[in-house]
């Protein structure tokens, strides 16, 4: 198959970027979306040209590294599919197609498709864990979880922190990825002493992130490539209002007792 | 160099307490006053980074990717083995330690081991606390499965993402000690040399990957859990950016290097489909527990799988191995499918792979328990190839997966340079000529929340490091070093891309030092890599500049490390005149094509000493004995 690429091309965060056209002669059916654009880099390199810049690691759809927008929708075409794990055969000879990086003013631009999101860091360093200092631990079957809240556990968790639903929200909301964390640990026993400061310092923290806010879109949920439920977001609003209420009763509580 | 390996004395079942209560302690009000260098976050990194975090010392963490979150320990699909025996079906500790030593063909130390298995306990109880949401039975209870090379269920998984979830339970106990301030954090930054000081690893030198800068850092004590090395063989199931870049420059600067051809290829893999092929996907080996492996029994059959009846199949691992069956360890599961494709029964286009079928499964267990245990494998399988494996069996073939080799360590996990401790993948400790299957998460967690928390606050207490600075003139002369060798590799300006020569190195290794190794294929790989390192030096092209967030240069820095550890390897091999776990000598075989081992001349641990560029490393022998596992030969049949 034989596609035309126009890529984003941004030397640094404080350049401007401008689309490029590539030929990409040699594309096979059986290659991933990753490996077209190695062999892009390739004949770049050899004419001595740099090659596009991407971020890409395990190439399993499992570590969260790969983020582009192809034809404007994070991840590609494919339901349920990070980038590295796309297919050339979903694709048609003699397409074009258009490659940004994540626009979101809370990922600035490193080099091309290559964006900063250590503000997902930032968010999980708030409060998404639980605090069990190592060597604290009961026995693990002390602590019994009911399968249905176990497996809606998983399925929050199941997030690798790619960034897509910031990228598709009009918004550039990280509601998607914030939630998934709070769900995860609300769900389960383990997490309910925290329960009420980890979904307020995580929200503040997402906020002053620059995050936009959620209005319910679900663009977030359709490109997500594990497919992670917008319940979550649901779940992290009704955890708000919860802590909101917590908190006030515990601050009048506290009032009195001096 | 001399190898101390500092093994406890007395029964073993003891041993690790009675380290640990010889083991001497930091004051808790000093602990804030050392600082600690964590290369790497993976599994070991992070949980040794949160845990050191948690007892007080201050953590510099670095890692090259833009999160901690991405190590690649997040790709580990299948489980954690623990010696729980929740199954009640006869699991103890010792019965993990006995499975280890054995599965590893008995070239790992047996304290090392046995300390590993007690620790299993711990490692499954920590992760529940912080989270990780393993699988659980209707009752509550932690749900358990079998996995290769076991013949009990004493592995916990979560779905197909166990490495996930357990390196996110770490990441967020690091990430809570970032919030605390005793972390902090060094995403894209990459190390590229080790700095020593008056025999004591000090510091690293590292590329701040998006601006190019080289960067000196100073501390009490370096730790290196950078992972392992598979990548060298180019396509294997690494991440693409996996590297030996960090042990190597160690072991450049004095470290041993322990093992270097113990390298393991595991059995289910999705096989190769075109010279672009970035990397291979791996099926988490927990498919052996309900596909049966099969080849036609007619040599270049075509049919289509299904159009082939019953009798005309070969379930080769059950025929070969009844007691096993499609459970045997890794390297024989690899073995045997390379032997029948060499022999003209591989399947699919290129001949190579052999069917994994889910068909006698789904009939007995019903499409929905099979969707349930494999269903997002399932779905990756069809994603990359795709074939719907619920109505075709699956291809697969054997690929690089694993590095047991690594840096040398002593029982407390230090290296051959004072106060420079290797943990996880990038050392050589556990897993011996082989490891089992769902025991490396069980490692890199042991070493990074029970095992290291301990031994490098001993050397604190012991060596007590005076204060170095970044300003000490040896962090100047190895910065220097770092931007000439930078220098060279942008200066070079020849015509091939690193890649095409990763490849070919690559290629090489596959045929000489993979599954099957010989005497004169290893000497002819020896000639012919220091051929391609030389092609490399006169002919790479790596363009850009220092100056900039440059992934050619990075790839390019990696391949230069690749091309002389592989030497190594072969090196190794060669001296290794015997067959054992994932090394198989051609030369070195039982009458029925089992491995030969020979205990009497090589079981011992062989650690490599650098002795400069040109030179022939020298070997080094740690003798291995063992008391409590009887070397025998391995038989799975």
């Amino acid at each position: 198959m034989r596609m035309t690429l126009h890529i984003w091309r941004q030397k640094n965060a404080a350049s401007g970027g401008r689309f490029e056209v590539y030929d990409a002669p040699d594309v096979t059916p059986d290659m991933s979306f990753l490996e077209m654009l190695d062999v892009v880099n390739w004949r770049l390199i050899e004419k001595g040209e740099e090659p596009i810049a991407f971020d890409s690691d395990c190439r399993e759809g499992i570590c969260g590294s790969c983020s582009m927008m192809i034809n404007g929708v994070a991840h590609g075409p494919m339901k349920g599919t990070a980038t590295c794990q796309l297919h050339m055969r979903h694709f048609k000879d003699g397409d074009t197609v258009f490659i940004e990086p994540w626009r979101s003013a809370a990922f600035p631009i490193v080099r091309d498709l290559v964006v900063d999101r250590s503000s997902f860091d930032r968010i999980i360093a708030a409060g998404g864990y639980i605090s069990a200092s190592t060597g604290t631990a009961p026995e693990a079957n002390s602590i019994l979880v009911p399968k249905p809240e176990s497996d809606l556990a998983m399925d929050a968790a199941a997030c690798i922190g790619c960034g897509a639903c910031v990228a598709a929200c009009p918004n550039g909301s990280a509601a998607l990825f914030t939630s998934a964390k709070i769900a995860h640990l609300a769900l389960l026993p383990q997490g309910q002493p925290e329960r009420t400061d980890r979904v307020l310092n995580m929200v503040e923290a997402m906020d002053k992130e620059g995050f936009g806010n959620c209005t319910m879109h679900r663009e977030c949920e359709a490109v997500c490539p594990k497919e992670i439920s917008t319940r979550f977001i649901s779940k992290m609003n009704h955890e708000y209002l919860r802590a909101a209420i917590v908190k006030r009763k515990e601050n009048k509580g506290g009032g009195g007792a001096g | 160099m001399e190898l101390n390996s500092k093994l406890p004395t007395g029964p073993i079942e003891d041993s690790w307490e009675k380290r640990r209560f010889e083991l001497k302690l930091v004051n808790p009000a000093n602990k804030r006053k050392h600082n600690i260098i964590m290369v790497g976050s993976g599994l070991a990194g992070a949980s040794a980074a949160a845990s050191l975090g948690e007892l007080g010392y201050n953590v510099d963490c670095f890692c090259f990717q833009d999160s901690p979150r991405r190590a690649h320990s997040i790709a580990a699909q299948g489980g954690i083995n623990a010696a729980k025996n929740y199954r009640n079906d006869g699991d103890s500790v010792f019965r993990l330690f006995y499975d280890t030593v054995k599965g590893g063909d008995f070239r790992a130390r047996e304290a090392n081991v046995y300390r590993l298995a007690q620790v299993s306990l711990n490692i499954i109880d920590q992760c529940v606390a912080q989270g990780v949401p393993f699988a659980r039975e209707y009752s509550g209870y932690l749900d358990n499965r079998s996995f290769g090379g076991a013949q009990v269920s004493r592995t916990f998984y979560a779905r197909g993402q166990t490495g996930q979830q357990l390196l996110l339970g770490a990441y967020q106990a690091l990430e809570r000690q970032v919030h605390q301030g005793k972390v902090r954090m060094y995403p894209r930054r990459e190390m590229l040399d080790l700095v020593i000081v008056d025999g004591r690893a000090r510091g690293i030198v590292a590329r701040n990957l998006v601006s190019g800068r080289i960067e000196s850092y100073a501390a009490d004590s370096v730790v290196l859990a950078t992972g392992g090395y598979g990548n060298v063989f180019y396509l294997s199931t690494n991440a693409k950016n996996s590297n030996a870049t960090a042990i190597w420059r160690a072991y450049k600067r004095g470290a041993a290097f322990a093992n270097p051809c113990f390298t393991q290829i595991h059995p289910t893999c999705i096989p190769v489909t075109g010279h672009y092929q970035s990397k291979l996907t791996l099926m988490s080996e927990s498919l052996r527990n309900d596909g049966r492996i099969w080849v036609p029994k007619k040599k270049g059959d075509r049919r289509a799988p299904n159009e082939i009846p019953e009798n005309e199949r070969d379930f080769y691992l059950e025929r070969r191995y009844p007691s096993f069956g499609n459970l045997v360890p890794r390297d024989v599961a690899s073995r045997a499918a390379k032997q029948v494709c060499d022999e003209g029964f591989g399947v699919g286009e290129t001949g190579l792979g052999v069917y994994l079928d889910f068909a006698d499964a789904i009939q007995r267990l019903g499409e929905d328990t099979i969707r349930e245990k494999y269903g997002n494998l399932f779905e990756m399988y069809e994603r990359i190839t795709g074939e719907n494996p619920y109505k075709v069996p699956m291809r697969i073939f054997p690929a690089i997966h694993y590095t047991m080799g690594g840096l040398w360590v002593d029982y407390n996990l230090m290296s051959t340079i004072e106060g420079l401790f290797v943990l996880g993948e990038a050392n050589f400790s556990d897993h011996g000529a082989n490891r089992l299957g769902a025991s490396a998460l069980m490692q890199g967690l042991a070493d990074g929340y029970f095992i290291v928390p301990y031994t490098l606050g001993d050397y604190i207490a012991t060596a007590k490091p005076d204060k170095v600075g970044t300003d000490h003139p040896e962090f100047a002369r190895v910065e220097d070093e770092v931007k000439s060798r930078i220098g060279k590799l942008l200066g070079i300006k020849g015509s091939r891309t690193v890649d095409s020569i990763h490849q070919e190195l690559g290629k090489l290794l596959w045929d000489q030092c993979g599954m099957v190794r010989t005497a004169s294929g290893l000497k002819s790989a020896l000639e012919r890599i220091g051929e391609i390192r030389e092609e490399f030096w006169r002919n790479a092209n790596v363009v850009g500049t220092n100056e900039e967030f440059n992934q050619a240069l990075e790839r390019a820095g990696r391949v230069a490390d690749f091309l002389e550890l592989a030497e190594l390897m072969c090196i190794d091999a060669l001296q290794r005149e015997e067959s054992c776990g994932c090394h198989l000598r051609d030369e070195y075989q039982m009458p029925d094509g089992e491995a030969r081992r020979n205990d009497a001349e090589f079981a011992y641990v062989a650690a490599w000493e650098y002795k400069g560029p040109d030179q022939y490393p020298v070997l080094h022998k740690e003798p291995l004995s063992f008391q409590y596992v009887p070397l025998t030969q391995r038989s799975y049949k």
